[in-house]
């Protein structure tokens, strides 16, 4: 008989360019912030695990596992870090449960970072390209904003989605990151500050992207038994999936639905015993506009094509039908490429526990997070109950 | 950095000087770049080399305004997914053509040329971008 995996503890670090601080810094403050808030004692994990993207490149650090027990004063544990670009902390959350869930550990931390604004922003786009088919789509000339142009320009194309659709998201999220304290952005944006932004790869603006960031987010995981012996209110992963498809965006037979999407998150549903309409917040991988549109037909939210109509009649706002990205998502959040998969659910955690103080959903009981790596070659999905 | 070694660009000169990549004669697929097994009939598959044409269409792209230090030089520029008349998608720049009349559908062909240099005295790299159909390769007059 396997056991329920259960969320005793979240922290995150602020989510921005965080100059003063080093990766040792942030790391520390998610670590210790998830530790205090589940009130585990240092001495009862028996394991960390960290999501990181390229900290050898951004930073001039790797090992992070041992760097995170040394910093945090847990001496010997076990430590290691998992890489799937920008699912990295998805797939730190996954690997955590996977040992947890076979009894191997009972108690561990989770920790997902990255320190990117130590390098300029070319070397940081640089290192941001390697998350795609680098050899054979960066010798064209491809940055990653381009594959998402690709993607976003033929999404036009087939189903006819507007400049203004992909610029209502960016809206949507920043309104919502006005109420999130830990959020790069915390100011609305308005619509036409958004469709007049400069063009960093056509028909993206800037505004339709993603920002370079720093952060980190940390969470206790633990065995359910353990997680009621310190807490009243532990949030339960209740399906954990994952799903891979074609490195090079140009090898997929469409490039407007990613076919990792609609597995994972098809059998995160089936594996919870849940229909798409019983989940009340989601947190999505917006990292550009484009992909939160593409992931809502994806998943199931809106019909394939009709994501762009569906931003517009309103039904991902807070008070929605499909709440997405409450925390302001990539957007507006922030997007530290090794921390988002995490921090995606440290939000769904505040949201089941009542506490996403202005910005949340009334009610909620189920969350899903889908993390993506790449242009969708990895695909990890949660679903969170209480 | 690693992926700026002479090595690296050398051993895929093949490749991207001719666009040549394989079919899998199992399933008659085929693939570019190159692959080592083919995806569809793995152990079966049976992978031959072969000279794509170079003529295909763009199926989508971008401006790129905002590039690495390797392709600053040459923003804003084009780059496309050309789908190649035998099937496989190619990421590639397109040239020889004003970005605004640049469309999805629209028929190209490969050309050679220079693709970037790796600062001042490092590697320069050479391949294929693509162009319109019907023009003259690299002649600045109609």
């Amino acid at each position: 008989m396997t056991r329920r995996v259960a969320i005793a503890g979240v922290g995150i670090s602020k989510f921005g360019e965080l100059w003063e601080q080093s990766i040792r810094d942030i790391t520390l403050e998610a670590g210790m912030l998830c530790i205090f808030d589940s009130g585990i004692r240092g001495g009862d994990i028996d394991a960390i695990c960290i999501g990181n993207m390229s900290a050898g490149r951004f930073t001039g650090q790797e090992h992070l596992g041992a760097l995170a027990a040394d910093m945090g004063g847990l001496g010997n544990v076990p430590s290691y870090s998992v890489e799937a670009a920008c699912a990295s902390g998805g797939a730190a959350v996954r690997q955590a449960y996977m040992a947890i869930r076979s009894g191997e550990h009972d108690a561990m931390m989770v920790l997902g970072m990255e320190k990117m604004s130590d390098v300029t922003q070319t070397e940081a786009m640089n290192t941001m390209s390697v998350a795609s088919d680098w050899e054979w789509e960066g010798l064209g000339g491809a940055t990653f904003p381009a594959l998402y142009a690709f993607m976003a320009r033929r999404h036009m194309y087939e189903y006819g989605t507007t400049e203004e659709q992909l610029s209502l998201v960016t809206v949507k999220n920043h309104a919502n990151a006005a109420h999130n304290p830990y959020a790069q952005f915390q100011r609305p944006v308005p619509l036409e500050v958004v469709m007049k932004s400069g063009f960093i790869a056509d028909p993206l603006r800037v505004l339709h992207s993603s920002p370079i960031s720093d952060g980190a987010a940390g969470l206790v995981m633990c065995s359910e038994e353990k997680a009621r012996e310190l807490t009243d209110t532990p949030v339960f992963i209740e399906a954990s999936t994952q799903a891979s498809d074609t490195l090079a965006l140009h090898d997929r037979k469409s490039i407007t639905r990613m076919d990792s999407v609609v597995i994972s998150s098809r059998e995160a549903l089936k594996k919870a015993g849940l229909k798409i309409d019983d989940i009340g917040v989601i947190e999505l991988h917006d990292s550009f506009t484009i992909s939160e549109i593409m992931q809502m037909e994806d998943i199931g939210i809106a019909k394939k094509g009709e994501g762009g109509k569906a931003v517009e009649e309103g039904i991902t706002q807070i008070g929605g039908n499909s709440p997405v990205n409450t925390s302001g998502g990539l957007k507006a959040r922030g997007h530290p490429i090794g921390a988002t998969g995490v921090a995606q659910i440290v939000e769904l955690v505040y949201q089941l526990r009542g506490e996403a103080e202005g910005r949340q959903v009334e009610g909620v009981e189920k969350g899903m997070a889908v993390n993506i790596g790449g242009t969708g070659a990895t695909s990890i999905v949660h679903i969170l109950g209480r | 950095m690693a992926e700026k070694g002479v090595a690296q660009v050398w051993r895929k000169i093949r490749a991207i000087y001719n666009i040549q990549g394989n079919i899998c004669k199992t399933c008659d697929t085929h693939f570019f770049p190159p692959r080592l097994v083919c995806p569809n009939c793995r152990r079966k598959g049976q992978l031959e080399d072969y000279k794509f044409k170079g003529l295909g269409n763009i199926h989508t792209f971008t401006i790129v305004r905002q590039a690495p230090e390797d392709f600053k030089r040459q923003m804003p520029y084009v780059v496309a997914q050309v789908e190649l008349d035998e099937g496989a998608r190619i990421t590639a720049q397109i040239v020889n053509v004003d970005p605004e009349d640049v469309e999805i559908g629209m028929r190209v062909r490969a050309c050679f040329r220079k693709i970037t240099e790796y600062g001042g005295g490092g590697l320069i790299v050479y391949g294929y971008k693509f162009e319109p159909v019907l023009k003259v390769t690299g002649h600045p007059y109609p």
